[in-house]
């Protein structure tokens, strides 16, 4: 069966003008575009939030170092930490979401194209609130600036006593809103799964991407609500004189990190999983086989669903528990170990023997690979309870989370862009510009983040806005924050690529990397309704059915 | 022509049929709420009795015996009032909705003299002690789902006088009934946390 792309008839309308395309970005409420708009917002977010972070580098390059003052300080890493996880990374899996899984479903458009706008609306809106905190959290009194709380936010620093003007009060309500924007967004992934796959798209034979993204939802509804709960409370505390984590009134600073963290480390797994779901995606098509063990994989997605929910305390080890609580949480903590070791297995297990392409994805993927395990082997270590309570809240866990967020999600979402980019805008991205790209950013990653293992084990606590000279600290700063430019260089190989190859890109065509999943059936970019008609699937790779009618998948599975 | 026409091919004579996606999001929107009361029922069981300084639940809470049938009873009624709108019995609907809204009103309002009670009798207000704080921002949460389910409630009812609703909209007024149905659920287990363990 011949592959050609559809070519549309080139009708000669003069190019929409630049009003006619905002109003269009307003108010459209087409899946691929909402998709798209969360990922430009979400890369925008990132920029900003990672020169937030490149601020943080330049003060810590030198002992006594007087570059940025101590409450400077403490905003940068609030906003750094806040922007990341609410503002980049939540919105750019909600935007691969919204964008790949109707396509790969084989459905139209998402159940509720209406609600699916709105919850990109109240991310932006969430996120613009944040940033809006520079101007507007002093209000009349005269004091506070951005929040400078952590992203954690604990008490009683939140208290009013504490924090006074409206810093931490903006810090609530963005996170509020984005949070509605998040689970409205999780509800429309649901549903979309489960009630609308094209004919024959059994559960077992949707793409690990919709799998994974589907736990995922599930985690986002149940993880968020606790959040929200929390930040009710708060607003309450703040607002009204409520005592829930007023400790001079009998309250207890402890709830807040539990219900924080209740949150806070499902959310982790959210971002996460993702990542997992695009790597699922792209090792087997570009190792040129099925994906190894695809029934165990959704079995150890739902396990680490399952787990993640009864770990939180981990990150409170140092508060005090009890022995009881604390081997809980430490043996819990081990258990997610399983399913996340058999999904790195069953990734060697795709590639072993295949005919491996290095692609830019793939090259990302692989390097994901090799620092997501690094990134679980600091996890298990950090959930021994006696050795986090040496190491808490020190260098060691800055490392050891941005092995997994950068090292992990990030790569494995860059591997996402370069991979898909193809199919959103019939462009291929350049692959000398991703090679860059790759290489400075990996060999920055590496430089900015293994030195800080080494220097929380030597003592430096995070958070803290400059140490004194003579403690051994130097050398492992100075070279962390020049690992800071090569990532700002690798990051803007990524901006030109993007910009440059929408233009200038080879032609894409419908299905550029040979690929086995619906959403390589349609052109590209697809049209506003996705399928001319709806496809009908027979096995999990509908399109090597396509391809190789002579032997299809599906007299297999 | 593309290669769609293969991918339709015609699978086995199987229907193929799905859940319904209002089903499915209101199912997920009970399912996190579900979430977010747990933490505010936590909360309150968590403070239980470590409040600083009086007044104290056993002092001044008493049972709502006549604000808890109304509500539970409004879920039998929203069961009537859907089974006539399904055999397309208008006038029987509308009554058995209008007698839903007036027993949730009745709920909303014992509560309102509840409260009313505590803050001028006994100077019980959110930020006297740790009761007050969990128990109004507990019953309060719920009060607050009992307005918008009052309001959705409303809006069919205005919707039905008007002559607009219809048999095909019968899976429509179910969806709010399975919400109000939560929301009497939810308030089972607020009754029994605050009123019989909280005492």
């Amino acid at each position: 069966m011949a592959f050609q792309e559809i070519v549309l008839p080139q009708a000669t309308v003069t190019a929409p003008s630049i009003t006619e395309r905002l109003h269009d970005l307003v108010v459209t409420v087409d899946h691929k575009k909402l998709g798209l708009m969360y990922i430009g917002t979400a890369l925008i977010f990132l920029i900003v939030a990672g020169s937030l972070a490149g601020a943080i580098r330049m003060q810590l390059v030198v002992p006594n170092n007087d570059l940025i003052s101590p409450q400077v300080f403490n905003r940068l890493f609030t906003m750094h930490g806040t922007s990341m996880v609410f503002l980049v990374g939540m919105p750019i899996i909600a935007g691969l979401m919204n964008y790949l899984v109707p396509l790969m479903i084989g459905a139209r458009d998402m159940a509720f194209p209406r609600l699916n706008a709105f919850g990109y609306w109240m991310f932006l809106f969430g996120g613009l609130l944040l940033y809006f905190s520079y101007l507007g959290a002093p209000g009349l009194s005269g004091h506070g600036s951005a929040p400078d709380v952590g992203w954690f936010a604990y008490a009683p620093l939140t208290g009013r006593a504490f924090s006074r003007g409206h810093s931490t009060d903006y810090w609530i309500l963005a996170l509020f809103v984005s949070g509605i924007g998040s689970m409205v967004s999780a509800v429309n992934v649901i549903v979309t799964t489960v009630s609308m796959r094209c004919k024959g798209m059994t559960l077992m034979r949707m793409p690990l991407f919709v799998w994974l993204n589907l736990v995922v939802s599930g985690m986002i509804l149940l993880a968020l609500p606790p959040l929200t709960a929390a930040q009710i409370m708060l607003l309450l505390d703040r607002f009204l004189g409520a005592t829930f984590f007023d400790t001079q009134a009998g309250g207890s600073a402890v709830l807040w990190q539990h219900f924080f963290w209740i949150f806070g480390h499902p959310e982790v797994y959210i971002l996460i999983i993702p990542g997992f779901a695009c790597i699922s995606e792209i090792v087997p098509v570009f190792s040129r086989k099925p994906i190894f063990g695809y029934p165990i994989m959704v079995a150890a997605t739902v396990m680490i669903g399952a787990i993640s929910v009864s770990v939180w305390a981990h990150h409170m080890f140092s508060v005090g528990m009890t022995s009881v609580g604390n081997t809980f949480f430490a043996i819990s903590t081990f258990l997610v170990g399983v399913p996340t070791g058999i999904k790195i297995f069953n990734w060697l297990g795709t590639m072993y023997g295949g005919k491996i392409r290095l692609e830019n994805p793939m090259l990302f993927c692989l390097g994901f690979l090799f620092q997501f395990l690094i990134a679980g082997l600091t996890g298990i270590m950090l959930a021994v309870a006696p050795f986090n309570w040496q190491l808490t809240d020190s260098y060691f866990v800055v490392a050891h989370f941005h092995y997994t967020l950068v090292g992990g999600f990030l790569f494995a979402m860059f591997a996402g862009i370069y991979y898909w980019y193809p199919k959103a805008t019939g462009r291929r991205l350049s692959r000398r510009l991703g090679r860059w790209h790759f290489w400075l950013f990996l060999i920055g990653f590496h430089l900015t983040f293994d030195p800080q293992h080494v220097a929380g084990i030597l003592g430096m606590p995070r958070r803290i806005f400059t140490y004194d000279a003579g403690r051994g600290w130097e050398i492992y700063n100075l070279i962390s924050s020049a690992g800071a430019v090569f990532q700002a260089a690798g990051l803007l190989f990524l901006v030109a690529n993007l910009v440059l190859s929408l233009r200038r890109g080879e032609r894409a065509g419908d299905d550029p990397w040979d690929a086995w999943t619906l959403e390589w059936a349609t052109t590209s970019p697809p049209a506003e309704y996705n399928f001319e008609r709806l496809p009908a699937v027979r096995s999990r790779r509908p399109l090597w059915d396509l391809k190789h009618p002579e032997d299809p998948d599906w007299k297999y599975e | 022509m593309t290669n769609e026409d293969t991918l339709t091919t015609p699978l086995s004579s199987a229907e193929w049929r799905l859940p319904s996606r209002r089903k499915m999001a209101v199912a997920c929107l009970i399912f996190t709420e579900t979430a977010m009361f747990t933490i505010f029922v936590v909360a309150y069981l968590f403070y239980l009795g470590k409040s600083l300084t009086g007044p104290y639940p056993n002092q001044v809470l008493e049972t709502p015996i006549l604000s808890t049938i109304c509500l539970l009873g409004s879920s039998l009624t929203i069961v009537f009032a859907e089974r006539a709108l399904r055999r397309e019995n208008r006038g029987r609907f509308q009554f058995w909705w209008m007698i839903t809204i007036f027993l949730a009103a009745v709920f909303l309002g014992g509560t309102a003299l509840e409260w009313k009670r505590l803050i001028t009798v006994h100077h019980l207000t959110i930020s006297t002690n740790l009761f007050g704080t969990t128990f109004y921002s507990l019953v309060g949460l719920h009060a607050t789902h009992v307005v918008v389910g009052l309001t959705l409630l409303g809006l069919v009812l205005f919707l039905s006088l008007r002559g607009h609703l219809k048999k095909p909209h019968h899976e429509h007024v179910e969806m709010i009934s399975w919400y109000w149905h939560f929301v009497d659920a939810v308030w089972v287990v607020v009754f029994t946390v605050v009123y019989i363990i909280g005492r």
